[in-house]
């Protein structure tokens, strides 16, 4: 291995600009991914990132800041598809694809009225070594917008994801909990934007979650390996994409879904490795096969009185 | 008992729909008194479940008022005085959370806003949990414990809320004799502790062991409420169950049950 030649990338101001961004991003979606899987949301997720569409092509338009078009059409999106379903016999998932689908097919003929092909790709699959001061600026604070409020409400998030039920006994607002985890999930969609694109936000969003779920049972463990995935891809894939002169996001996303196959087979005790062996070694013993006997076998001998013994009326 | 007239639960006159239309539930009245248990009884489908769900404050009553220890619903809920223990299919089993943790979301209504667990939060949890016998499995996630342990474990939920008021819904479904039995002591020390509970169940059998007074439930309305032995007759639950007692059996029935 040539040293220079990996060291390389980091004399550039952009790639280290890069990296700190994705960095950031892989975080953010991190700790939402978390949420997101418990909560069975994927396909929301991959909804609110289609039908920002709009907004940003709009965003570009008026000359606003691309995140403001972005959430606009984000909540939008998140709130036409409750609508929806309240009010129709149609199931969520349904409403939910005509609805983003819709919403995304919007974006695509304005920017083919509008703009070059250029811009598309730059929306479609982000951009990270070419984000410029102000998109930097807007990815760095609704991030942390995103992040902080989701850390600092966790336990209500959680206990409303884990069982609403409990959540509304207890006093807890659960409507409001609802629209406050899909806030956060189109805030943090938006910031991923500049990453890795509309169409692979969606990864971001669940693979570091469900790689962190096959690893532990522990919700706060689950936290901090999803952001360990988070970071550790967003660099490798940044660093990577160095190297294949283009295509970050998908990079990132690679490395993403790398750690969860390894995950999906070495994890210590979901992984399919794991799984095999137990079952292996519970066959074993129902067989009594390998190690010393265990203890004798009672031998049964018959109760004659049965109803003797606990008196509990 | 009989000296304690606080009432717990007061339902009047309470008219319920889904939506719109027809009424899930009509003009029902309902007393429970501070430590006493009622069970409620009645058919699928004859509106347990939708008095389970107005008196949780999740649908609004059109006519009529629900009040817990003189408050409304909501308030009462934010209290902290009301305890909820579901039917435990309702929660996903693989969720990352373990039992420690489940009852420890019992306190969290009564925590600051970072939620926060303080000293006297961490006592009520190990007290809670040594109660219902689930000491040894506190760690574990919760989709590895049996039905019992399940149940057991968001019983612990509910105690470590320390309500006032204690909904159960059917506690004694898909359980062991052991964990049912458990279920009824437990009922017996917390009415001892003056504290009220709504128990709903199939199980006929075991009311007049746990229960002061019983609700019977048809038609979608409450068809009449009392004391246990008053209210179970044949009579009454024929009108319940629509023609026959499961109770009060043609006596063959009752010596196959028992060799």
């Amino acid at each position: 291995m040539n040293l220079e030649l990996l060291l390389e990338p980091l004399q550039y101001d952009f790639m280290t600009r890069a990296l700190l961004v994705s960095a950031l991003v892989g975080t953010v979606c991190a700790v939402l991914s978390c949420f997101v899987i418990l909560k069975g949301w994927s396909l929301m997720g991959d909804a609110v990132s289609h039908a920002v569409l709009p907004g940003v092509v709009i965003s570009y338009l008026l000359g606003l800041p691309f995140v403001i078009g972005a959430f606009a059409f984000g909540l939008l999106s998140v709130s036409a598809i409750g609508f929806i379903q309240s009010r129709s016999r149609v199931k969520e998932d349904t409403v939910i694809g005509v609805v983003f689908t819709a919403l995304f097919a919007l974006g695509l003929v304005m920017i083919s009225k509008i703009s070059s092909e250029v811009h598309l790709s730059h929306i479609l699959f982000g951009d990270v070594l070419g984000i410029g001061d102000s998109e930097l600026w807007q990815t760095v604070i609704a991030g942390a917008i995103a992040l902080i409020v989701t850390l600092l409400l966790r336990k209500d998030l959680l206990l409303y994801v884990f069982d609403p039920t409990h959540a509304r006994s207890i006093g807890l607002n659960t409507g409001v909990l609802n629209y406050v985890l899909l806030t956060m999930l189109a805030l943090t969609i938006v910031t991923a934007l500049q990453t890795v694109g509309v169409i692979l936000v969606v990864a971001m969003l669940i693979t570091p979650g469900a790689t962190a779920y096959l690893l532990t049972d522990k919700f706060s463990k689950m936290l901090w390996i999803a952001v360990a995935c988070g970071i550790l891809s967003a660099v490798i894939g940044t660093y990577g994409s160095y190297f294949l002169d283009g295509a970050t996001g998908a990079c990132i996303v690679l490395v993403q879904s790398i750690l969860f196959v390894l995950a999906f087979i070495f994890a210590p005790k979901h992984g399919q490795i794991a799984r095999r062996r137990q079952q292996m070694a519970e066959r074993a013993d129902e067989l009594g096969e390998g190690g010393p006997p265990t203890a004798p076998r009672p031998v049964l001998t018959r109760v004659r009185t049965s109803s003797k013994g606990q008196a509990s009326d | 008992m009989s000296q304690n007239t606080v009432i717990a639960l007061d339902v009047k006159d309470v008219s319920v729909a889904y939506g719109g239309g027809r009424l899930s539930l009509r003009q029902a009245n309902l007393e429970v008194r501070g430590g006493s248990v009622c069970g409620l009884v009645g058919m699928n489908g004859a509106g347990k479940s939708t008095l389970f769900k107005t008196v949780m404050g999740f649908l609004p009553p059109l006519r009529g008022t629900v009040q817990v220890f003189g408050q409304p619903v909501i308030r009462a809920q934010k209290a902290g005085l009301i305890a909820y223990v579901p039917q435990s299919e309702d929660v996903d089993w693989n969720f990352p959370v373990s039992v420690r943790e489940v009852v420890m979301m019992g306190r969290q209504g009564k925590m600051n806003w970072l939620r926060r667990p303080n000293a006297v939060d961490h006592t009520m949890v190990d007290e809670s949990l040594e109660r219902v016998g689930m000491n040894a499995f506190a760690e574990r996630q919760i989709g590895e414990l049996s039905g019992g342990q399940r149940k057991r474990a968001f019983l612990a939920r509910a105690l470590a809320q320390d309500g006032r008021l204690l909904l159960l819904d059917e506690p004694f479904g898909g359980v062991d004799v052991g964990t049912s039995e458990a279920i009824i002591n437990l009922m017996g020390e917390l009415r001892r502790e003056g504290r009220a509970m709504l128990v709903s169940t199939h199980d006929l059998g075991t009311l007049e062991t746990f229960c002061d007074e019983v609700a019977l439930i048809a038609d979608r309305t409450v068809l009449l409420y009392g004391p246990t032995a008053e209210v179970l007759t044949a009579e009454n639950l024929a009108a319940t169950f629509g023609g026959r007692s499961p109770l009060h059996a043609p006596a063959a029935k009752k010596l196959e049950a028992r060799p």
